[in-house]
């Protein structure tokens, strides 16, 4: 047993490094640092900039166009890239869609939009939710008619997450009414320019507009762009979740929150003296840092098992349930070190350009509204109660 | 990064869980608790012809020069069989602190018998009022010609009843509470002036309070440089909470798995009572709590070896926190999810519970290792 990373790996660190430190423009990571709005703009600028050097895609193979990192040098990737304030990686495509369609696609999809999510001129988002269906997935009732060489879609989408910057969308429609529920699911690649396609926010607690409804009224899409069998689409969902491996903990984030919280701490004061001075509020950001540790650890632990080729099954259920639950504290911590300059909501002032007059310190400014969206993060991609349920079924038979 | 165990660390575990599975099945251990002494010298001397008494004693004395991996494979196994020999004090804490402090002659004399069974040492560190403190020593070291007077009194020495050979730290300059000034002695537990008050503690393990009044040793019983004993103990209870956070590994594991299965077959309203999401997710959470535990003690367990003293403080503090929380969440679910079974003394989930409430407070409990990882945290000028 040995924790440290290999020389490779640590030179591997230090070439992603000091690419970052020459190619990662300050104002994008400025905002990013500073918990600014990122536009759309900035998360593309970011993604080109990846992709001249075929870092866009870091979970992909060679074959794809990918660079063919192992789980190590992936997650050194990541940690490198959030230490330094770049923007994450848009998932949608590179982790959600790309490994289907590697895995199940046409050569005809594969050559159609691989190379496009690699260079970004393809942003794509996720239609899997549905108002009616959320943890109970496979209940969704999107309709997907077969007319001739299309399906007519019908039905809406919900919690879309930048539905409205995206080019196209993956979504599981029914196109078997009659079958059991799992059973009648396709999966289809759907243009958001198509006629009938229409985008709708959602304003979250935070003010912002980051997810939405997306409603298909009589949308046809070409059967070629349904990806493997008809009816199968359940079969390849579940690959995804598969897939979803230890990005979820999203421990190189949770590390620079813990630096900015130190710092929020150092800077503001309480009877006078530093408020990380205090030992009270000093033991509760302890706390957190120890679980932290603990779920870095963890995550070593998946990643070593994928390297032997030990395929992690539920243990991406637990990366999920701490490291959300990990976030959450933190920005929960985050808002309390603030204590009555919590109250200031300027979300405004999150935008670029902004010069207007602002109440207390410019480090309050994200704090509030990150601790309002991020309860989100133990709801999303499979609740903290499902991933229970899936870790008291497969890893305790229960 | 690797987080395997060796093909030899493999083949300890092997041969230790087939021995404990031979002689110490829940009613034998019964009968070992319940016995005058209340341990088994018979086991003690198969641990030691497995090697797993002198697994990280040095190879000119007799050992195999193994790290806190190789101890934390043989705690998670005695953790799953809730071993109550003296492993930890005898073992850990007594040959551990003799390899890393003493003079060639003291290990020569000291460290072959203790890897072989014959000799056993324990740790007599703490007092009345030192709680966590390790530098809450009062007992007093008198230079007395060529050697020393031993004066104080020392409380819950763990495996002290049955130690041959007590180290004992003693104030040789300084006040209880200042971090220089305590010497390390070695004490004949037979020597006059050396009363034992033995007994048995909650989870069945054997401990003594320890009375030393006038106590004559020799110039040669010093352990290490005179003045540097609370570093050197320091080190060696950071030895010590890596040890019961793998014996923890071991208890925690089987209050899951004991937890699991009792849920799977005990019947309620017609069904097993695992079938109710209120309990599965308790156990998802002790389960995840476990994993965590894992994760620290590993890191620990890589990091107690290092010549790096802020690292390895930071670390078991972690370690030990993590460990205690989780010990304490686990084992009050696993009696709570029993049911009125798990409170009985017949049921083994009692028994794991008592030694991992132990656990949580063995070396410092929770608030204290959280108190001083935040204590040791950055936080600028």
């Amino acid at each position: 047993m040995d924790l440290r990373y290999t020389a490779e790996e640590q030179q591997f660190r230090t070439e992603v490094r000091s690419f970052l430190d020459s190619n990662l423009p300050p104002d994008i990571s400025d905002k990013v640092l500073r918990g600014k709005h990122l536009q759309r703009e900035d998360w593309l600028r970011w993604h080109r900039i990846l992709h001249q050097r075929g870092w866009s895609t870091p979970n992909w193979p060679k074959e794809f166009g990918g660079p063919g990192w192992n789980a190590a040098q992936q997650h050194i990737f990541e940690d490198e890239c959030a230490a330094a304030g770049a923007p994450p990686l848009m998932p949608f495509g590179i982790r959600m869609v790309a490994p289907v369609i590697m895995a199940f696609g046409s050569r005809v999809q594969q050559d159609r939009f691989l190379p496009r999510i690699r260079s970004g001129d393809h942003w794509w988002c996720q239609g899997y939710s549905e108002p009616g269906s959320g943890s109970d997935l496979a209940s969704l009732r999107m309709r997907a008619e077969r007319r001739g060489d299309v399906y007519v879609c019908n039905g809406q989408k919900t919690w879309t997450t930048l539905a409205q910057y995206a080019d196209w969308i993956f979504c599981l429609v029914r196109t078997a009414p009659d079958r059991k529920a799992q059973q009648g699911i396709s999966f289809l690649l759907i243009d958001m320019k198509t006629p009938g396609v229409t985008v709708r926010p959602i304003y979250t607690l935070d003010g912002d507009a980051e997810v939405n409804e997306v409603w298909f009224e009589d949308v046809e899409v070409p059967v070629d762009n349904r990806v493997g069998e008809e009816n199968q689409g359940w079969t390849y969902a579940k690959y995804l979740l598969g897939h979803e491996r230890t990005g979820n903990a999203g421990v190189g984030n949770c590390k620079r929150w813990l630096k900015m919280l130190k710092h929020i701490a150092t800077a503001q004061t309480v009877g006078g003296r530093r408020l990380i001075d205090d030992p009270r509020f000093r033991d509760r950001i302890a706390q957190v840092e120890i679980e932290l540790m603990a779920l870095e650890v963890t995550t070593m632990r998946v990643i070593a098992m994928e390297l032997a080729k030990r395929a992690p099954g539920p243990e991406a259920s637990i990366l999920k349930v701490q490291g959300t639950e990990i976030q959450q504290a933190l920005t929960e911590l985050m808002m309390h070190a603030l204590g009555p300059q919590a109250l200031p909501y300027q979300p405004a002032a999150l935008d670029a350009g902004f010069a207007g007059p602002l109440a207390g310190p410019d480090h309050a400014v994200p704090v509030t509204g990150r601790y309002l969206n991020h309860r989100k993060a133990s709801i999303y991609a499979g609740s903290n109660e499902i991933q229970r349920n899936i870790i008291a079924k497969h890893m305790l038979g229960l | 990064m690797n987080f395997d165990f060796s093909e030899e660390q493999n083949q300890l575990r092997e041969a230790l869980v087939r021995l404990l599975d031979r002689t110490y099945e829940f009613d034998k251990r019964k009968q070992i608790i319940a016995s005058a002494a209340g341990w088994s010298g018979a086991l003690w001397r198969q641990l030691a012809e497995l090697g797993a008494l002198s697994i990280a004693l040095p190879e000119q004395h007799g050992g195999t020069g193994g790290t806190a991996v190789d101890t934390l494979v043989v705690m998670e196994a005695l953790g799953r069989r809730l071993v109550v020999e003296p492993y930890v004090p005898a073992i850990v804490l007594g040959a551990g602190l003799v390899a890393r402090a003493g003079s060639d002659a003291q290990r020569a004399r000291l460290l072959p018998r203790v890897g072989s069974g014959e000799h056993l040492l324990a740790l007599a560190h703490d007092e009345p009022d030192s709680r966590y403190e390790l530098a809450r020593v009062a007992t007093r070291a008198r230079p007395d010609g060529a050697g020393f007077v031993l004066d104080g009194k020392k409380t819950v020495v763990l495996g002290g009843g049955v130690a041959d050979t007590l180290i004992v730290s003693a104030r040789t300059a300084g006040e209880p509470g200042d971090p220089d000034g305590v010497s390390l002695f070695l004490v004949d537990a037979a020597a006059p002036g050396v009363s034992r008050l033995g007994y048995q503690t909650q989870d069945n393990h054997r401990a003594a309070d320890v009375t030393l009044a006038g106590v004559r040793v020799g110039g040669d019983a010093l352990l290490g440089p005179a003045g540097d004993g609370a570093a050197l103990v320091e080190h060696a209870i950071e030895h010590g909470i890596a040890a019961v956070c793998g014996e923890a590994l071991g208890v925690m594991a089987m209050l899951v798995e004991l937890t699991a299965s009792y849920v799977k077959t005990r019947k309620q309203f017609g069904v097993p009572i695992g079938s109710f999401q209120a309990l599965q997710h308790r156990l998802a959470d002790m389960l995840m709590r476990v994993e965590s535990a894992r994760s620290m003690t590993y890191l620990l367990a890589t990091t107690v070896d290092s010549a790096d003293a802020a690292a390895r403080r930071r670390t078991a503090a972690a370690a030990k926190a993590m460990v205690s929380q989780a010990g304490r969440f686990v084992g009050q679910g696993a009696i709570q999810l029993h049911g009125g079974i798990g409170v009985t003394d017949e049921a083994p989930v009692s028994h794991y519970f008592k030694r991992m409430t132990v656990i949580t407070m063995a070396f410092g409990d929770a608030d204290h290792h959280v108190a001083r990882f935040s204590d040791l945290m950055e936080r600028g000028a």
